[in-house]
């Protein structure tokens, strides 16, 4: 099958949709399709055999932070060329509501058309005003995925319609084969995310390490990410800030190692969140999870089912339930062994043939995708003729 | 000053001629849209029909095989004799029937390994386990794209121009699709 990939966000900075896609299109790459991922890239980038650039991205304001987007009529032109030389089977749009490249191929392209939602925050202002806009646009979508039951639940909310829930891959054996590493081992507590970032919750799980350390004070807390290390820690009492560990930045050998040493990795995230794909390498590491009671991470965990829950931002309960949990070794032992089974819905050969299944059917009685001529006849062809 | 002075009723005659050639441009865009539509639905039926024909094809195929008891195959047996053969009207009935039936017989995780084993059966609990995923699938799409229509059909401008012509009101297809556990372990959907 040949098919075309649209990625929103510059290539050039990592971000979670970006990872999703590139493990996406490596899948499929080894399962024989032919694959073609179109992306924001600077141009001295370099990019993978598949990835095609669409031009650099700019910074622009938006929604809350300064994305790196690609919009306008060159972006337009090269999604117009993409379309019309890769004669692609079907295209899977990522973020397809993002004013990116999303957008501007829902635009120009006709045919089977498969998109993903990943964010759920519940941003209706923009989304009431640009609806007009956006509806015509995303009418053209054959098939729409969301990566949680929660983001199908916000997309029906502020768009209307159905979609299919698939959730985001994740190569289970990478980090289940990871090697533990000595020094992270024996009574830790993991954190991996950006340390300024309120919504990944360090501040939870800082005001509640006291509370841990009274019970438990052999205790270690591993965080693993960006962000000012000092103010991390200032609302710490000065003695028990030697508790804590940062590793700064880690690759992803290294966080697989962390998840696989840890005693507990907690996930104290305030929101914001539509699916959770550290909780699922963590499980997949093997790691017993401790995280706030989001809806996704909850529907991760399968309700408590393979990890524990807390009430969110309730820094006294994360505080209760650690400590529980690090002194119950059999209570890891299950969670971990549960966790590892239930991790293996989210493994790339399963969430693969799941979105695989859900191209051959739209593709099922439809040709391929070809360029939108109907809506801006001349326009195009001036555009394509310009490029 | 104007260089050509026209009269004032050649200029009120002008502007009507813009004002109609930009309704007219808008609305047949949005024929255009309405006709897009019409096409996405009958891609989506023809999809999930081919998806419900492969789930009903497997379970006959299941029911006549012996590997399943005799209850159980006459049970599936009827089920998807019912569901190939239905009429349009009766076709969600019987294909919620079937699904009901599926669920019967393959809500147990034993009776699904009894099919591994037998010989071919890991292709074919494998083909059930692909039919009975993709026809909530095919049909979360469909009705996607009938809301999507109907939602402009409902649109004045729509219905004051007859803009969608003699195309039938699209219908959403319902039924009940949810797959037997045993076959289709994944999280939501």
């Amino acid at each position: 099958m040949k098919i075309g990939i649209v990625c929103p966000y510059s290539w050039d900075v990592p971000g979670g949709v970006q990872f999703h896609i590139r493990d996406l299109a490596e899948h499929l790459i080894r399962l024989g399709h032919e694959v073609s991922v179109l992306a924001p890239a600077d141009e001295d980038t370099p990019l993978p055999p598949y990835v095609v650039s669409a031009g650099r991205a700019v910074p622009v304001p938006y929604n809350g932070s300064v994305a790196r987007l690609s919009f306008g009529f060159l972006s337009a032109a090269r999604v117009r060329r993409w379309l019309h030389d890769g004669t692609f089977d079907v295209i899977h749009i990522h973020e397809p509501a993002s004013p990116s490249l999303g957008l501007l191929t829902c635009w120009a392209a006709q045919g089977p058309i498969v998109a993903t939602f990943h964010t759920s925050t519940a941003r209706s202002r923009a989304m009431v005003a640009a609806y007009p806009i956006l509806q015509h646009a995303l009418e053209k979508i054959s098939a729409r995925i969301a990566v949680s039951e929660y983001a199908r639940r916000t997309l029906v909310e502020h768009l209307g319609g159905d979609a299919v829930v698939i959730p985001n891959g994740v190569d289970v054996d990478f980090f289940a084969r990871a090697e533990p590493k000595a020094e992270w081992q024996g009574g830790t507590i993991g954190f991996i995310g950006r340390i300024d970032e309120p919504r990944k919750g360090l501040p939870v799980l800082m005001k509640a390490l006291p509370k841990i350390l009274a019970e438990l004070p052999e205790t270690r807390l591993l965080v693993a990410g960006r962000g000012d290390e000092e103010e991390a820690v200032a609302s710490l009492p000065a003695e028990m800030r030697s508790r804590v560990e940062f590793l700064g930045m880690v690759s992803d050998e290294d966080k697989a190692r962390l998840l696989r040493s840890v005693d507990v990795y907690v996930a104290p995230n305030t929101g914001g969140e539509s699916f959770g794909i550290i909780l699922v390498e963590a499980l997949s590491a093997g790691a017993p999870v401790l995280a706030s009671d989001l809806d996704a991470f909850a529907q991760v965990l399968d309700q408590g089912g393979a990890g524990d829950l807390f009430a969110n931002e309730d820094a006294d309960a994360l505080a209760t339930a650690a400590v529980k949990l690090l002194g119950d070794a059999d209570r890891r032992a299950g969670l971990s062994e549960r966790g590892s089974a239930h991790v293996r819905r989210f493994d790339w050969s399963t969430v693969g043939a799941d979105i695989l299944a859900v191209y051959e059917t739209v593709t099922d009685g439809t040709t391929s995708v070809a360029a939108d001529e109907r809506s801006t006849g001349l326009r195009a062809r001036f555009a394509r003729a310009r490029d | 000053m104007v260089p050509v002075a026209f009269p004032p009723v050649t200029v009120t005659l002008i502007w009507i001629a813009v004002a109609l050639f930009a309704i007219g441009l808008y609305l047949s865009w949005t024929a255009g849209r309405l006709d897009r539509l019409h096409a996405r639905i009958d891609a989506a039926r023809a999809a999930l029909d081919a998806q419900l024909l492969r789930r009903a094809s497997v379970a006959q195929e299941l029911a006549t095989s012996n590997v399943l008891d005799p209850a159980a195959s006459i049970v599936l047996y009827e089920a998807a004799h019912a569901a190939r053969q239905a009429e349009e009207e009766q076709r969600e009935v019987a294909e919620s029937d079937l699904s009901q039936a599926l669920r019967a017989v393959f809500g147990d995780v034993d009776q699904v390994e009894a099919v591994r084993e037998a010989p071919g059966g890991v292709e074919a609990a494998e083909e059930l386990a692909q039919a009975v995923r993709r026809v909530p699938m095919a049909r979360r799409f469909h009705n996607d794209a009938v809301r999507a229509a109907r939602a402009l059909r409902r649109h004045r401008k729509v219905r004051l121009f007859r803009l969608a012509g003699h195309a039938p009101f699209p219908l959403a297809f319902e039924m009940d699709d949810e797959p037997p556990v045993a076959l289709a372990d994944r999280p939501g959907s």
